[in-house]
């Protein structure tokens, strides 16, 4: 087939060729990685094929791979919606934490109540937590004070201290004082699980989040007006749209979302609030909402893949004998990648307007 | 460098320069010589910049010859220039804000060492700054300053890198009055050590103050050349404007307006005041009302408030003190939103960055901007902001374009008529248009223009912002001039002189007693 016809049917299917080049982005990443392990004297082939056959292939591991998923699909989200209009939310580790640490809030002060009060409350509040915490760095922006994307930040590291004192202080369980953490929720504030696995109800939250994520910005006439204000923040502002109220509800509402991951982790996961309690999930998520493009199927398809690579992690230092951070160099390599490709692509595009103005 | 008299340093012949359909410059002859200040006059858009940036070597020309010292010499950039002694100082200064003075000029000289000794160009910077009244602390950050020591580093930086003539873009634009004078002193020690200096102005009062020689430009040709004792403003500014418009106004058909008795004030100003920013001109003490049917021109050089006039009416700009009313109603705390659904409709002067998200669709851009209108639940009525807009197309005459593909992908003129058409769409009753036929060809600009008399003619009221005086001539039933940020003139329908319009714009002449 000629290059050119080529190019015209793959051009009719758009996702086809995305999905295309990001298969070839991920083959070229672990061709690198392998030279990586080849260097730590291990077998790339065998350390592949072992994670492969304790993830994919395996029932058991197959569903850790979805319940790794459910808070990566959540900050996700947290991250791409007040991305359309261009604010950059890096502190979904935070807001992860606020969610998990105002859902505890609620499981561990309100134990009576029933199972259908207190699990919706539990969530409500898990929301909450994530929202009135990124909403901080909203008011800040809106009122162009600071920059967003540093507040989001440096907001990251205040949460999982408060996360901290609680659960050395005040939370601080009694059976189990060797350990800080806090005591067991009650099981009216549990989400379940399925199938005898870790897969929780949690997952029904991020598939919701990811839908209403995608009405929200392509089918409301609120979806419109945050476009234009990440399209154009000035003529957002001339045509009369409320900018800065705008900038506080998406951060918001991006923030509460990271929030249910959290609560999603301490009620669905760990049963009660400890430290430590999400290994990354708000940067991993920034990074697959930013790979993503922010597009819905595509933040499924991205968390998928993060959650094999992160997976691999555990994997790699139980069968090769190799710490977990050395599937950090394999994600550096995927974004190096991406990142180099998009640059390439806008340099090459700087230059031919270039030459033609 | 030889500087016999006689010989120009530099000397521009027969300089042609198209940009599209714009003769940016047409046959252009231009000399400068060393030991002079020589000023560049001329409205926005007569070809003044295009003229620098060619001298510079910026843009290289389309015909016509450059001579530099005797010699012909083809300019292909800035470093050719630069070797030659040609410097410029831009408009928005080039300089390292985190870096000290000393490091900014370190880094533009031509032998610039491996390693930068400081005190070294310091001590270079010294006698520089002595001659010419150039001092500035060597060790200061360049953040730290203000606009005037700013420019000061600019000249020494092309000062010690051996440029004999500077070239300076409208360097008096930022500058206090009290700067300004002390930019014409070191003009004047600078010319006397056989320096030469080319720069832009609008302001009269300044090229009679320290120009040798002053070219006027209009419509990109030199439209004369005067020496300093025959310049006077009445010359100048028959020059600037053409002679063919200092007669009354012509070309107006429409009736003179109805009586005002009895009529609503559409918009009223009172002692409006706005605060000046770094790049936003103050607006001081407006005093402004728009009734309904008229059309109120303001003329004046861009950059003397009519911007902020227009984002004070918008909402966008807060009053600082005053009032402003719209349609009887105490509308100084009202929010954009409030304004633009109440009834006013805004034709920006930059549809693309003020009025249009180029990457979302034509037909998402004709619904930004309508308030609640066609808002349908949580949704957006579709059909009806289709139907609507066709329809508003229709009324103005205008193609009506392909909804689907981003409105970026528009060409200016197809961008505009969208803006316009989508404000026209909810019958505004006044509506604040700023150079609204700025990039539109013949047709449509003509189209523009008898769409606002019709609209005036149908009870509405309008503020027309722009540059073109005739256009202004034409279209206004009233006339205003603005002019470092106040109405300094106003004229009754028929009673304004090109002339004296020009003077006010230009800063020549004082308040007058008539307004």
């Amino acid at each position: 087939m000629p290059a050119d016809a080529k190019r015209r049917v793959l051009s009719r299917f758009p996702n086809i060729t995305s999905f295309l080049r990001y298969a070839a982005i991920c083959v070229v990443a672990l061709g690198v990685f392998a030279v990586v392990l080849l260097a730590a004297g291990k077998e790339p082939l065998k350390a592949y094929a072992d994670t492969f056959h304790y993830t994919l292939a395996n029932a058991y591991g197959f569903s850790e791979l979805v319940v790794r998923m459910i808070p990566l699909l959540l900050t996700a989200v947290a991250v791409a919606l007040p991305s359309r209009l261009g604010l950059i939310n890096v502190g979904g580790e935070g807001q992860l934490y606020m969610g998990a640490w105002l859902a505890s809030a609620g499981a561990l002060l309100l134990p009576g109540l029933p199972v259908w009060v207190l699990l919706p409350l539990v969530t409500v509040l898990g929301f909450a937590g994530g929202a009135a915490w990124a909403a901080i760095p909203g008011l800040l922006r809106a009122n162009k004070l600071v920059n967003e994307t540093i507040s989001t930040l440096l907001l990251n590291y205040v949460a999982p201290l408060i996360v901290s004192f609680f659960i050395f202080g005040p939370w601080r369980s009694a059976e189990s004082s060797a350990y800080p953490q806090s005591a067991a929720f009650p099981d009216a504030a549990r989400l379940p699980s399925f199938f005898n696995t870790r897969i929780h109800a949690g997952l029904f939250l991020a598939l919701a989040a990811l839908i209403f994520y995608w009405v929200l910005m392509d089918r409301t006439r609120w979806g419109v007006q945050m476009r234009a204000i990440g399209g154009n923040p000035e003529a957002a502002l001339r045509l009369g749209i409320p900018v800065g109220a705008y900038v506080v509800i998406a951060l918001a509402i991006g923030g509460g979302i990271a929030g249910l991951a959290g609560m999603g982790e301490v009620s669905g996961i760990h049963g009660r609030l400890r430290q430590g309690l999400s290994p990354g999930y708000g940067f991993t998520g920034f990074l697959i909402s930013w790979l993503a493009g922010g597009r819905p199927l595509g933040i499924v398809l991205m968390s998928f893949l993060f959650a094999i690579i992160t997976s691999a992690g555990d994997i790699l230092q139980i069968t090769q004998g190799l710490p977990y951070a050395v599937v950090n160099i394999l994600l550096a390599l995927l974004l190096f990648i991406v990142l180099g490709r998009n640059t390439a692509r806008r340099t090459r595009r700087v230059h031919r307007d270039g030459s033609a103005g | 460098m030889s500087n016999t008299p006689g010989s120009p340093l530099i000397e521009a012949r027969q300089i042609d320069k198209r940009y599209g359909s714009v003769q940016a410059n047409d046959k252009v002859d231009f000399t400068l010589q060393s030991g002079e200040v020589h000023a560049l006059l001329g409205e926005n858009g007569a070809g003044k910049s295009t003229l620098l940036k060619i001298l510079y070597g910026f843009t290289r020309p389309d015909s016509g010859s450059i001579v530099i010292n005797g010699k012909p010499t083809e300019l292909r950039s800035p470093r050719d220039a630069r070797r030659l002694g040609i410097g410029m100082v831009f408009q928005n200064f080039m300089l390292i804000p985190a870096l000290s003075v000393s490091e900014n000029v370190a880094l533009f000289l031509a032998d610039l060492p491996a390693v930068v000794r400081r005190g070294q160009v310091a001590k270079r910077l010294r006698p520089f700054a002595e001659r010419f009244g150039l001092s500035v602390d060597p060790s200061a950050l360049v953040r730290q300053l203000s606009v005037g020591d700013l420019q000061k580093v600019e000249i020494l930086k092309l000062l010690l890198a051996e440029a004999r003539v500077l070239i300076l873009d409208e360097p008096t634009k930022v500058l206090a009055p009290h700067e300004v004078e002390a930019l014409f002193r070191v003009f004047e020690a600078l010319k006397t050590e056989g320096y030469a200096i080319l720069f832009i102005t609008h302001k009269l009062r300044e090229v009679i103050a320290c120009a040798d020689r002053i070219t006027v430009m209009r419509q990109g040709r030199v439209a004369g050349e005067l020496t300093r004792g025959d310049a006077d403003g009445e010359t100048l500014v028959a020059m600037m404007f053409g002679t063919q418009v200092t007669d009354s106004p012509s070309g107006r058909t429409a009736q003179p307006p109805a009586k005002r008795v009895g009529t609503q004030g559409l918009l009223e100003l009172r002692s409006a005041c706005t605060r000046p920013s770094a790049n936003t001109t103050g607006l001081r003490d407006i005093n402004l009302v728009i009734e309904e049917k008229e059309i109120v021109g303001v003329a004046g050089v861009s950059g003397n408030g009519q911007k902020e006039l227009g984002d004070l009416i918008l909402g966008l700009q807060p009053l600082s003190s005053g009032r402003k009313l719209l349609f009887g109603d105490d509308a100084s705390r009202w929010t954009i939103g409030h304004i633009r659904e109440s009834g006013v409709a805004f034709v920006p002067e930059d549809p693309l960055v003020m009025a249009a998200v180029p990457g979302m669709s034509v037909r998402e851009n004709l619904v930004l901007g309508t308030g609640r209108q066609y808002w349908k639940g949580a949704a957006v009525d579709w059909h009806r902001v289709e139907a609507d807009m066709a329809g508003s197309f229709q009324k103005l005459d205008f193609p009506i374009p392909r909804l689907d593909p981003p409105i970026g992908a528009l060409s200016g003129g197809n961008l505009q008529r969208v803006v316009i058409a989508r404000e026209m769409a909810k019958d505004p009753r006044l509506i604040v248009a700023l150079y609204p036929t700025r990039g539109l060809d013949v047709h449509s600009a003509a189209s523009v223009r008898s769409l606002l008399r019709r609209a005036r003619d149908a009870g509405g009221g309008v503020l027309l912002i722009s540059e073109d005086l005739e256009e202004l001539s034409e279209m206004s039933d009233r006339l205003l001039v603005m002019y470092g940020g106040a109405v300094v003139g106003e004229f009754a329908h028929g009673a304004w002189q090109m002339g004296a319009v020009g003077h006010l714009m230009t800063g020549s002449r004082e308040v007058p007693g008539a307004g």
